[in-house]
């Protein structure tokens, strides 16, 4: 008896332990979350006991290494991410959302399991070779159709920027889609609508929240796209006035300056400042996406 | 009526269109790569040492390397703690206030630019922890990065196990672990190597964080320790695209986007065509 207790105990043991290691495990998450915060937090807020914040936000003029007179703005790089991110936008969200109808109502499931992984393909593709393209093939191409000098600018930062966004909208739209309870389709077909009618009367608006968010999410991967819009968005710091003109958006300037800058300088926690309003820009987009997703999955479960 | 059915058919129409255009993007960007790139492709370019002096002379053996050693860095560092919370949130994890923030932190770090997770390696691992710029700095950093992917696609492999195996495995006396061990895991093994894979292969691609944690467009040698710098492809090309002053630089950049896009795609196709043969194995 005694000895089958103690067995048991043992046993007993071994299993929290285990149970102990994999939560263990699990904090990992949550600690690289709040340290990525804590480290932009802590050098980036030394910017400001030298530059005011308000001259850093809406400053226009953003000449970190001007002999005489360095200038601390980052406006016209938000202005630049924010174009590139509206532009890009404007591209995915009418071809993702066609297409996530396309393969989630009207594809025959044969093509739609074919279609859907070569579309999530995509977003495998390096975002360095789409800027490659984006420098080679494309940017002539702009330059040649607008009669430009040069095809490097806000337009072709957000066509790149628009195909890559393109798979995160559509792979999520097409889930929320073929989420939503067949009884819909059906109560809908009874009562005489045609297919398009049914899509467009009671299946995109019950998935709109979904279809909100999955653009919310293609939002913020425009927002921190770093790569293709540091290759071809023409990296000029100028206040941009159109699509036409040369940009540098927050995440390239970052990836341009990192290397020059003297570790613990000024420059170097002022980027690290850009690092800290790009990172909060993101968790709030993030965070509301995933809120939407979560309300829309409890209500259809899927 | 009819006029209905004309405008179902044309808005479809549209629809299709749009599919096929999404379609298009992808075989462009391979055919274009292929065609432009496969001229510089040959024996001497792929197992030769760069040539720092005259592209054409040397090859991007230490890229291809250094990419390779990014990638086995990366799934060292992230796979085991990918898996094992997965296994905890999946198996043991009860709807606490611990567990939930322990999921948010999961979905937004998925969300953070790359440039940042860049800044936030040479800041802790670069400086903080003294790595230097070196493999082990940049492993680490792709590694958070890749994290958020291997839980969510682990995860996923987890759910797809039926209830009934585990209640099964209960209801002849097995402990928690053991049920784990014997009944859950072997069926979701493969489902999350290779989501697991998937993750490591898009780490592989990135640029920005690797710019800042430990790649060098030239050295003369290959990284012989974890506390060397590197070459890597997708650093390799982005300076031989934007930076580089040889008239050959484009068919060169053209070069090594092939031979990135070839790794990248290989693995892919192969998790892809281990997923359907299991699909078809399963009969639950």
């Amino acid at each position: 008896m005694m000895t089958y207790l103690q067995k048991f105990n043992h046993r007993n043991l071994k299993e929290r332990l285990i149970k102990l290691f994999f939560s263990g495990t699990s904090i990992t998450a949550l600690v690289i979350l709040i340290s990525i915060f804590a480290f932009l937090f802590i050098t980036g807020i030394q910017t400001f006991s030298e530059i005011s914040i308000i001259d850093f936000i809406f400053g226009a003029n953003w000449n970190p290494t001007a002999y005489a007179e360095p200038a601390w703005g980052i406006l016209a790089l938000v202005v630049g991410t924010l174009m590139i991110t509206i532009g890009s936008l404007v591209i995915a969200i009418p071809l993702g959302i066609a297409s996530a109808i396309y393969l989630a109502e009207i594809a025959n499931p044969k093509v739609r399991e074919i279609l859907k992984p070569i579309i999530e393909m995509i977003a495998s593709i390096p975002s360095v070779v789409l800027g490659l393209i984006g420098i080679l093939f494309l940017s002539p191409l702009i330059a040649k159709i607008f009669g430009l000098s040069n095809g490097l600018n806000a337009l072709t930062a957000s066509i790149v920027v628009g195909i890559m966004v393109l798979p995160t909208i559509i792979s999520i739209s097409e889930d929320v889609l073929t989420s939503l309870p067949n009884e819909f389709r059906e109560a809908s077909l009874a009562l005489g609508s045609t297919k398009w009618q049914t899509i467009r009367m009671t299946l995109l608006p019950a998935a709109m929240p979904g279809i909100m968010a999955a653009v919310m999410l293609g939002l913020g991967r425009a927002v921190g796209e770093t790569m293709a819009v540091l290759m071809v968005a023409g990296n000029a710091r100028a206040m941009p006035f159109s699509f036409f003109d040369p940009v540098r958006p927050m995440t390239a300037n970052i990836a341009i300056e990192i290397k020059e800058v003297v570790k613990g300088s000024l420059h170097y926690n002022a980027l690290f400042a850009i690092g800290l309003v790009l990172f909060i820009m993101t968790f709030i987009v993030n965070f509301l996406s995933d809120l939407i997703i979560e309300r829309q999955a409890r209500k259809y479960k899927w | 009526m009819v006029n209905e059915t004309v405008r179902q058919n044309m808005y479809f129409t549209l629809f299709r269109i749009a599919t096929f255009f999404s379609v298009l993007i992808l075989l462009f960007v391979m055919l274009y790569v292929l065609k432009e790139g496969i001229g510089v492709i040959n024996i001497k370019f792929l197992t030769s040492m760069w040539s720092h002096r005259d592209i054409t002379q040397g090859g991007i053996l230490p890229a291809i390397v250094g990419t390779l050693f990014l990638g086995i860095g990366v799934a060292i560092i992230s796979i085991p703690i990918g898996i094992s919370t997965a296994i905890y949130l999946n198996e043991y994890a009860k709807d606490t206030f611990f567990t939930r923030m322990i999921k948010l932190a999961i979905r937004n770090l998925a969300g953070v630019p790359s440039v940042v997770y860049g800044l936030f390696g040479l800041a802790v691992f670069v400086m903080f922890l003294n790595l230097g710029t070196s493999l082990i700095a940049a492993s680490l950093t792709l590694g958070c990065m890749t994290l958020p992917w291997i839980i969510t696609t682990s995860e996923e492999a987890l759910k797809s196990v039926p209830l009934s195996f585990r209640e099964g495995s209960y209801a002849l006396g097995s402990t928690k672990w053991q049920t784990i061990k014997k009944n859950v895991l072997p069926h979701s093994m493969s489902g999350m190597l290779t989501g697991s894979i998937l993750g490591v292969s898009r780490a592989m691609g990135e640029t920005a964080p690797i710019i800042m944690v430990g790649a060098t467009f030239f050295m003369a040698y290959l990284p012989t320790s974890v506390f060397d710098k590197f070459m890597a492809l997708p650093y390799h090309l982005f300076i031989l695209a934007t930076q580089h002053s040889s008239p050959y630089s484009r068919e060169y950049a053209l070069g090594t986007a092939l031979v990135l896009i070839v790794m990248v795609f290989l693995l892919n196709l192969g998790v892809f065509i281990i997923r359907y043969r299991l699909r078809r194995k399963k009969d639950w």
